[in-house]
C-alpha cells in the first residue's frame, strides 16, 4: 500500500523537478534562441512576428566597416590576450604548485583577486590609475586590462591540473639528464596541454565578450565588439543587432565547442594509432 | 667468508663490517661514498653523521622502517635532497653541488614514474637522447635494454598498456640504458603484488650482476633486503644500526632494535650469575643458562641474551634447557611454531622441526639451545663483542 503511494511520490518529484529544469532552461536560452531567429527576420522591426525569412541582416552586416572593424579589434585583443594569458597563468601555476618561496600565499591570493573584484571596479581603478600617472589610453592598456581579467581562470586551470602531474615525473626527467627547462618542456608542458588548450579558449572568450572594463579602458575611437553593439544600441534596437548577436554566439559557443573536438580528436586519433594486442 | 671491507660505517665501530680496511680494498676506489653527512628539514634532523663506503658492483640495501631516513640517504645521492653537512662522493667526483641531471645516476621509484604521454621507446631513449648518443645507436641500446628486462618488442607501446610488473620493468631499463655509476632503487617493489614481487626480486638481482652496476636498494622488506643484498644497512632514527652481509645482519644482530626488526627474536633479560670460564646467566623467568661471552663479563651485569626461533629444538642434547608450558602451536608441516610460557611472565617463540609429535596446548615443553646460538646484548641494548 505505502509502497505504491512512495511510487506515487516519487513519479510527482520527478515530474516537478522536469518542470523546474525546463523552465530554467527556457529562461537561460529564450533570450539567445529569438536573437537568432529574429536575425533572419525580414521586418524592419526587430520583434515578432516574423514577416518571412531574410538573410539581409547579415548582408547589411558584411557591408557595415565600423561594425567589421570592431569585429577584427576584438579578435586580434582576444587573440593576444589568449596567448599571453595562457604563458602567465601556466608559469605561475608552476611556481605556485612546484615551489616554495616567501609570499606564495600573498602571491596566489593575488592572482586570484581580479577575479573576485566586481569589473565595474576594476574598470575605473586602472583609469584612475592610468589618469593618475597622466599616461593616454592605448591598445596596449586595453590588451594588459583584458590579461589582468583572464589570468585567475587561466591560473585556476593550470593549478588545478599542475596539481594532479606527479613530481616524480620531473625528478625522473631529471635523473635522467634533462635540465630543469627540459624536463618541463618535454615533461611538465606535454601533461599540462588539456590545461593549457582549455585556458587559452577560456581567456579567448573572456577576452572577446568582456563589456563594462572595456568601456572604461578603449583607446578613443576604437570600438570592440561588444562595445559596438552597446552604441548600436543607443540609436535603435535594429535587426542588424540581432544578426550580428548571433555572429557573437556562433564565435563565444563554437571557439571553445571547436577546440574541445579538435583536443577529444587528437587524442583518439593517438588511441587509435596505439597497437591493440596485448604483451605477454 | 665474504670479505667485509666495500662498507663501513665511522662513528660506530659496532658492525662486524667496520674494522679491518685492508690495503687492497683501499686501492679501488668506492662506488658511492657518504662522509658523515647530516640531512635537515628545517629543524627535524632526517639523518645525522651517517658513513657509508660502497664498493663498485655491490648491491647494498638500506634497510628500516619508514621514517628512518633511508629514503632520504637515497634522494641525496640523487640530489634530490640537499645534505647540511658532509661530502658525497660518486667515484672520484664530489657531488654535493653538482645538480641532479649532471650526476649520472639511474633511478627507479615505487610508482615506476614512467612518463605517461610518451611511448616505451621514447622512455627508454630519454637518458641517452640526453648523452647526445647517435640515433641508431640509441635504436640498438633501447633494444637491447629492452631485451634485458625481457619485453623485447613493446618500444610502440604506451607505459598505460602495460601491467604494474612490466611498467617497473621498463623503468629498470630506463634507469640502466644510459650506464650510470649508480643503480637508486627506491622502494621498487612495494607496488607490485606478492607474486610480482618475487619475481621481480629475482630478475633485478639477475640484472644488477650481469651489468656489473653499483646498486643502492632502500627497503623496508626485510625478506627483500636479506634475499637480494650483498651488504645491508639497518637504519633507525636517521643513523646506521649495523652495516654487514645479510648473515652478520641476522646471525649477529648489533643491537636489539636490529635483531627485532630482522625477524623474530626472543630477547630474554637476565643477569651475568658466573663469569670466567663458561658464562651462565640467571634469567628473569628463573633459569639459568650457560652461553658463550666473546670476552670476560662482570658478574652481576644486566645482559640480554638474545634466540632466534629456529635456534630453539624441543628437547633434545642441547646444553640449555628451558622446561615451559605451550601456549599455542601451529603445524607448518615441516616444521611448527609454539609459543612457550616458561615462567616469569616470559613467552618464548619456537620454530622446530617436527621429531614425532606435535605437542598441543597446555602440554609441558622443554626448549633447548646452544650457547653457540645466542647473541648477549648489554644493558644499552648493544652487542657484546
Amino acid at each position: 500500500m505505502s509502497g505504491t503511494r512512495r511510487k506515487e511520490e516519487g513519479r510527482w518529484a520527478w515530474r516537478l523537478t522536469g518542470f523546474v529544469t525546463l523552465c530554467v532552461y527556457i529562461f537561460m536560452f529564450a533570450p539567445i534562441v529569438a536573437t537568432v531567429i529574429l536575425s533572419f527576420n525580414a521586418s524592419m522591426f526587430g520583434g515578432f512576428p516574423m514577416t518571412g525569412f531574410s538573410l539581409q541582416w547579415y548582408a547589411k552586416l558584411m557591408n557595415n566597416d565600423a561594425v567589421l572593424t570592431a569585429f577584427r579589434t576584438s579578435l586580434w585583443i582576444a587573440l593576444v590576450t589568449a596567448v599571453a594569458t595562457t604563458a602567465i597563468g601556466v608559469v605561475t601555476a608552476f611556481a605556485l604548485v612546484r615551489f616554495e618561496f616567501p609570499g606564495k600565499q600573498a602571491l596566489s591570493t593575488l592572482v586570484i583577486l581580479p577575479a573576485l573584484v566586481p569589473e565595474t571596479i576594476l574598470g575605473v581603478g586602472l583609469l584612475v590609475l592610468i589618469k593618475a600617472i597622466d599616461q593616454p589610453r592605448t591598445m596596449l592598456l586595453l590588451v594588459l586590462g583584458h590579461i589582468l581579467l583572464a589570468v585567475p581562470y587561466v591560473v585556476l586551470i593550470a593549478q588545478a591540473r599542475m596539481v594532479g602531474i606527479r613530481r616524480v615525473y620531473e625528478e625522473a626527467a631529471l635523473s635522467l639528464g634533462a635540465s630543469r627547462f627540459s624536463s618541463f618542456r618535454e615533461i611538465t608542458l606535454p601533461l599540462l596541454i588539456p590545461a593549457v588548450v582549455g585556458g587559452a579558449l577560456l581567456a579567448f572568450t573572456i577576452s572577446f565578450d568582456n563589456t563594462s572594463a572595456s568601456l572604461f579602458w578603449r583607446p578613443a575611437g576604437v570600438e570592440t565588439m561588444p562595445t559596438q553593439i552597446l552604441s548600436m544600441l543607443k540609436i535603435s534596437i535594429s535587426p542588424e543587432i540581432n544578426a550580428l548577436g548571433t555572429v557573437m554566439i556562433l564565435v563565444t559557443v563554437g571557439i571553445p565547442l571547436v577546440g574541445g573536438l579538435i583536443l577529444q580528436s587528437l587524442t583518439k586519433l593517438k588511441r587509435r594509432g596505439e597497437p591493440k594486442e596485448e604483451v605477454r | 667468508m665474504p670479505d667485509s671491507q666495500d662498507t663501513k660505517i665511522h662513528p660506530r665501530p659496532a658492525s662486524a663490517g667496520a674494522i679491518g680496511a685492508s690495503a687492497a680494498a683501499e686501492a679501488t676506489s668506492p662506488a658511492v661514498e657518504f662522509r658523515n653527512i647530516d640531512i635537515a628539514y628545517g629543524k627535524f634532523v632526517a639523518v645525522r653523521d651517517f658513513s657509508l663506503s660502497i664498493r663498485k658492483g655491490s648491491f647494498v640495501t638500506l634497510l628500516g622502517p619508514s621514517g628512518c631516513g633511508k629514503t632520504t640517504i637515497l634522494r641525496s645521492i640523487a640530489g634530490l635532497v640537499d645534505i647540511s653537512a658532509g661530502q658525497i662522493m660518486i667515484g672520484d667526483r664530489r657531488v654535493d653541488d653538482v645538480p641532479i641531471y649532471k650526476r649520472n645516476i639511474g633511478l627507479v621509484f615505487q610508482s615506476y614514474a614512467l612518463f605517461p604521454h610518451k611511448t616505451v621507446f621514447d622512455n627508454v631513449a630519454f637518458g641517452l637522447k640526453y648523452r647526445n648518443v647517435a640515433k641508431p645507436e640509441i635504436k640498438r641500446k633501447v633494444g637491447q635494454a629492452l631485451d634485458m628486462v625481457r619485453l623485447p618488442g613493446s618500444e610502440k607501446k604506451l607505459p598505460s598498456q602495460l601491467s604494474g610488473g612490466q611498467q617497473q620493468r621498463i623503468a629498470l631499463a630506463r634507469a640502466i640504458v644510459f650506464e650510470p655509476q649508480v643503480l637508486l632503487l627506491d622502494e621498487p617493489l612495494s607496488a607490485l603484488d606478492a607474486n610480482m614481487r618475487e619475481e621481480m626480486r629475482v630478475e633485478i638481482k639477475k640484472i644488477q650482476k650481469e651489468t656489473g652496476i653499483t646498486a643502492i636498494f632502500v627497503t623496508h622488506d626485510q625478506e627483500e633486503a636479506l634475499s637480494m643484498s650483498d651488504r645491508i644497512v639497518v637504519m633507525n632514527a636517521g643513523s646506521a644500526e649495523q652495516i654487514g652481509t645479510p648473515e652478520e645482519v641476522y646471525e649477529r644482530p648489533a643491537t636489539a632494535f636490529v635483531a627485532n626488526f630482522l625477524g623474530k627474536a626472543n630477547m630474554l633479560s637476565g643477569t651475568v650469575s658466573r663469569s670466567g670460564g663458561p658464562t651462565t646467566v640467571k634469567l628473569a623467568s628463573g633459569q639459568t643458562v650457560n652461553v658463550l661471552a666473546p670476552k670476560p663479563l662482570a658478574q652481576g651485569s644486566a645482559v640480554t641474551v638474545v634466540v632466534r626461533p629456529q635456534k630453539l629444538s624441543v628437547v633434545g642434547t642441547s646444553a640449555n634447557r628451558l622446561p615451559g608450558q605451550v601456549v599455542s602451536a601451529s603445524y607448518l608441516g615441516g616444521s611448527a611454531i609454539y609459543e612457550v610460557d616458561i615462567g616469569g611472565k616470559t613467552n618464548i617463540r619456537a620454530n622446530a622441526p617436527i621429531d614425532g609429535r606435535v605437542r598441543r596446548e597446555g602440554e609441558a615443553i622443554e626448549l633447548g639451545f646452544d650457547p653457540n646460538d645466542c647473541v648477549l646484548l648489554d644493558e644499552d641494548g648493544r652487542r657484546i663483542s
